[in-house]
């Protein structure tokens, strides 16, 4: 509820609620400790005025109330690191939580000033071979179109399709500076590191199309980075799919 | 032995010492440390003004995206070198990401740091411990005129080819790297070049600067000043100098790596393969862009603490003063500083969370975060307990440190989501952070800093500011403050990113981002109350100005404070105490059963003790 008010945008993904729950709850602890304080706040500046209490106690508080409450604080944030905060980061990154390789969709997506590049293997589901000597303008990830494995690849430019209720593996990098790859709908963030890849893995549960922000300044386009992601269902990933090979691939 | 100089129009004229030194050697450079607190301090403050004053044309930009800003605009855009980021007055991308790399910089490195751990400490931490100056008073000049240059470094950055740093405060690489580099730029004149050389002068000087305040509260307390008898102020700065002596210099070695990458080609941090704009780049790679994370966030964090706990200690100072009794659990929360200066080491990589975490390090990270916590929630707790029973007379100071409880409050409580990798994966860099960072060094830090300045002026130019002005200053900042930073909450959990160049789109009809539609009109709502914020400040520049020469006089002791600063004269003159101080009692003896007074000074000497307890040693 405070975090509709707040205007959170929808969720997309599977595991998104936990994380929107959590948050949720969050805010329900700051915003019951905030009006405690401040309650307690806006009374003690009114009732010890100077003018109301010429005389200032030496001994101020005496009781064990704050005590216990920072106690109470400390449980709560207790249960929120242990019951939930480290078991639900454990489910996106552990080598057991992630997708079976054959049921998952594969991409890579790779930054650069400004966009992304996305790189999907094929029915083979092995990428093609890659090299930093044949990048170019028209080949901006440098595959080497001559491998087998590359044969059915695709590349498709600042649009990720994706197909719903299916695992998906997204591995991350960059080709100059850092990148972030940021999900809002799917609750999910990921760096773009020149250098290493790093996988990330969701589930969509809803169709439509997403927006993906670059979520780390790298240079004068950052703003305008933006890349859209199509959840839909799997028929019409497959005839997107197949214009783009057709276009990418003439000969076929 | 003191008399003030009658030339009344030199307040500053602390003479009858024995050795009376010229001009320079007593104005400029000098060894008093109270001269290098008020440098500290006037420079800190003028870069607080330039620091804000680069955020006033961004907050123009996010309002009115591809506008000129009125006067400002077409002045920029006539000045050398600067108005190639202004064609046609108006700012362009790459203006953007210069102003807000700067302001970031400056913010914290020139402004905050240099006024509330540098200013305030070198000004009242030997005046509180009863010291003549500090230990190494030439180290102490050394300090100041390091950073001094590393001012001068980052300003003409501004004038070089190409203009100022503009990867960010952080200055990530490979973005750093390639930055400010190529055709058109010099191959150490430019922006990112500088910017390093400048950090490289101004760490030196911080590491100078800790040494000396270290040094000077083990070594120099007055005969009585037993530990537990210390302000707490004096104890932030202690915990505060560690935190710089042990953090920075991981951050000086990084700086000369990423120099070395940027002048000698070298690949410290840049890794093998690097491709930028399709062509494979010079660097011979095999470096860790991760690697500057790391030891950037190893001293930003602790960092972090540095901008904050001064400031907790002059909110300590004032509230007891101001409340007219003795602060609550002074114990716990000198306790809770030094758990708070050990666990800021350990806490950095929650800043580095999207760099893709295992789940064993992103746990402890996230652990020591929360620990974290703890002692800040005793921090504020007791501030808050300290008011009840107290008789509050709501001075210019008290008003700034009143306001810090529930403004540093709301940035500590927007913390707790943040501290939690899952959720963080949502608001990270987002708007959400800028407002709760914000929350905590501005109408946090910067408020407390404010309520120093009220409230050690008199010590300092021997007469006050003037009360009405500090009020409206204190409303007027109140107000537009929060008007500029709750709305960031709103933006940030619509998922609208900090360094946007045009907030997120110039209208509703030409949005860049669909997300940021609902929460677009927020942004002319945040720069106005940033204009006004700004214009809040002209009482208190033209008070603090108008004060030094025509404020109402004061005697030692306006405030009727405890604690030793106090017990000199206003101004103290060189070697502060015109008379031997010894300490015998705790600092905030307010409003103690039988006493006559309501405040018992640190160096009152009791009945029938004669003057035996003065021998006490300190050490």
């Amino acid at each position: 509820m405070l975090n509709k008010l707040l205007g959170i945008v929808p969720d997309a993904s599977e595991h998104g609620y936990l994380v929107d729950h959590m948050l949720e709850f969050c805010h329900w602890f700051m915003l019951l400790l905030f009006v405690g304080w401040i309650a307690y706040f806006l009374y003690a500046i009114v009732r010890f005025h100077r003018s109301r209490n010429p005389r200032a106690s030496y001994h101020g508080v005496t009781g064990h109330l704050s005590t216990h409450l920072e106690f109470t604080v400390v449980i709560v944030e207790a249960v929120l690191l242990l019951g939930f905060g480290l078991p639900l980061w454990g489910k996106r990154v552990t080598e057991e939580s992630f997708p079976d390789k054959a049921e998952a969709l594969r991409i890579h997506a790779v930054g650069e000033q400004f966009g992304w590049n996305f790189h999907y293997p094929g029915a083979d589901g092995v990428f093609g071979r890659q090299s930093v000597f044949l990048v170019s303008g028209n080949n901006p990830l440098g595959i080497d179109w001559s491998d087998p494995a590359a044969a059915d690849d695709i590349v498709s430019k600042n649009e990720m399709h994706l197909v719903n209720y299916r695992p998906t593996v997204v591995e991350i990098t960059s080709k100059d500076v850092i990148h972030s790859f940021a999900l809002h709908n799917m609750r999910i963030t990921q760096d773009a590191m020149p250098g290493s890849r790093v996988p990330m893995w969701f589930r969509p549960k809803r169709n439509g199309t997403y927006e993906i922000v670059c979520a780390q300044l790298c240079g004068a386009g950052h703003f305008a980075m933006k890349a859209s992601m199509v959840v839909e269902e799997v028929k019409d990933f497959d005839s997107w799919y197949k214009d783009a090979m057709a276009l990418l691939h003439p000969a076929k | 032995m003191v008399s003030h100089s009658a030339d009344a129009g030199h307040h500053e004229h602390h003479d009858d010492d024995h050795h009376e030194l010229g001009f320079w050697r007593k104005y400029v450079f000098s060894t008093d440390h109270k001269v290098i607190g008020i440098q500290y301090g006037i420079t800190g403050l003028l870069f607080l003004l330039f620091g804000f004053a680069l955020m006033l044309v961004m907050r123009w930009q996010l309002a009115h995206p591809g506008t000129p800003m009125p006067y400002i605009g077409s002045f920029l855009g006539s000045l050398p070198v600067i108005k190639d980021h202004f064609p046609g007055g108006v700012m362009s991308a790459d203006g953007y990401n210069e102003f807000g790399a700067m302001h970031g910089t400056i913010m914290v490195f020139f402004g905050i740091v240099p006024v509330a751990f540098a200013a305030f400490g070198n000004f009242a931490v030997p005046l509180q411990i009863g010291a003549p100056d500090m230990t190494f008073p030439r180290i102490n000049m050394g300090s100041y005129w390091c950073f001094f240059i590393s001012c001068i470094f980052m300003l003409v950055s501004f004038l070089v080819p190409g203009g100022a740093a503009k990867s960010g405060w952080t200055s990530y690489p490979p973005l750093s790297g390639i930055a400010d580099s190529g055709v058109g730029f010099h191959q150490f004149f430019n922006g990112q070049t500088l910017w390093l050389t400048g950090m490289i002068f101004n760490i030196t000087a911080s590491l100078m600067g800790s040494v000396n305040f270290i040094a000077t509260i083990i070594q120099l307390r007055a005969p009585g000043m037993t530990w537990m008898r210390m302000p707490f102020f004096v104890w932030t700065q202690f915990v505060t100098a560690f935190l710089l002596l042990l953090a920075f210099p991981p951050l000086e070695a990084a700086g000369i790596f990423q120099f070395m990458d940027r002048v000698f080609g070298t690949s410290f941090f840049m890794p093998t393969g690097l491709v930028v704009g399709q062509q494979l780049t010079h660097w011979s790679g095999g470096g860790s862009p991760l690697l500057w994370q790391h030891l950037f966030w190893f001293l930003a964090h602790p960092e972090v603490y540095v901008l904050i706990l001064p400031g907790i200690g002059i909110i300590a100072e004032v509230v007891a003063n101001n409340t007219r009794k003795p602060i609550y659990g002074y114990k716990a929360m000198v306790g809770a500083i030094f758990v708070l200066g050990f666990l800021s080491f350990i806490v950095w990589a929650h800043h580095m969370y999207m760099t893709g975490m295992g789940a064993k390090v992103a746990a402890f990270f996230q652990t020591t975060t929360i620990m974290i916590s703890v002692p800040s929630v005793i921090l504020i707790t007791a501030l808050l307990l300290s008011l009840w029973g107290g008789s509050i007379r709501f001075t210019v100071p008290m008003m700034f440190a009143t306001a810090f409880l529930p403004m540093f409050g709301i940035g500590g409580l927007t913390g707790i989501p943040l501290a939690f990798n899952a959720v963080d994966m949502y608001l990270h860099d987002t708007y959400y952070i800028i407002g709760h960072f914000h929350y905590i060094v501005a109408p946090g830090t910067i408020f407390a800093i404010f309520a120093g300045v009220y409230y050690w002026f008199p010590k300092a130019a021997g007469r006050s500011m003037n009360d009405f002005l500090g009020r409206v200053h204190f409303w007027g900042s109140l107000i537009s403050i929060n008007g500029i930073f709750f709305p960031m909450f709103l933006q940030g959990m619509a998922g609208v990113h900090r360094r946007w160049y045009d907030g997120g789109g110039a209208s509703l009809d030409q949005l860049t981002y669909q997300l940021a539609g609902p929460v677009l009109h927020w942004n002319k709502f945040m720069s106005y109350s940033a204009f006004l914020l700004a214009l809040a400040q002209l009482p208190f520049i033209f008070n603090f100005f108008y004060s030094i020469f025509a404020g109402k006089r004061v005697d030692r002791n306006p405030w009727q404070s405890t604690t030793l600063e106090w017990d000199a004269p206003s101004p103290p003159p060189h070697g502060n105490f015109d008379r031997p101080v010894a300490v015998y009692r705790g600092p905030y003896e307010y409003s103690v059963p039988g006493a006559q007074s309501d405040f018992t000074p640190q160096s009152e000497v009791p009945e029938g003790k004669g003057n035996q307890a003065a021998t006490v040693s300190a050490h």
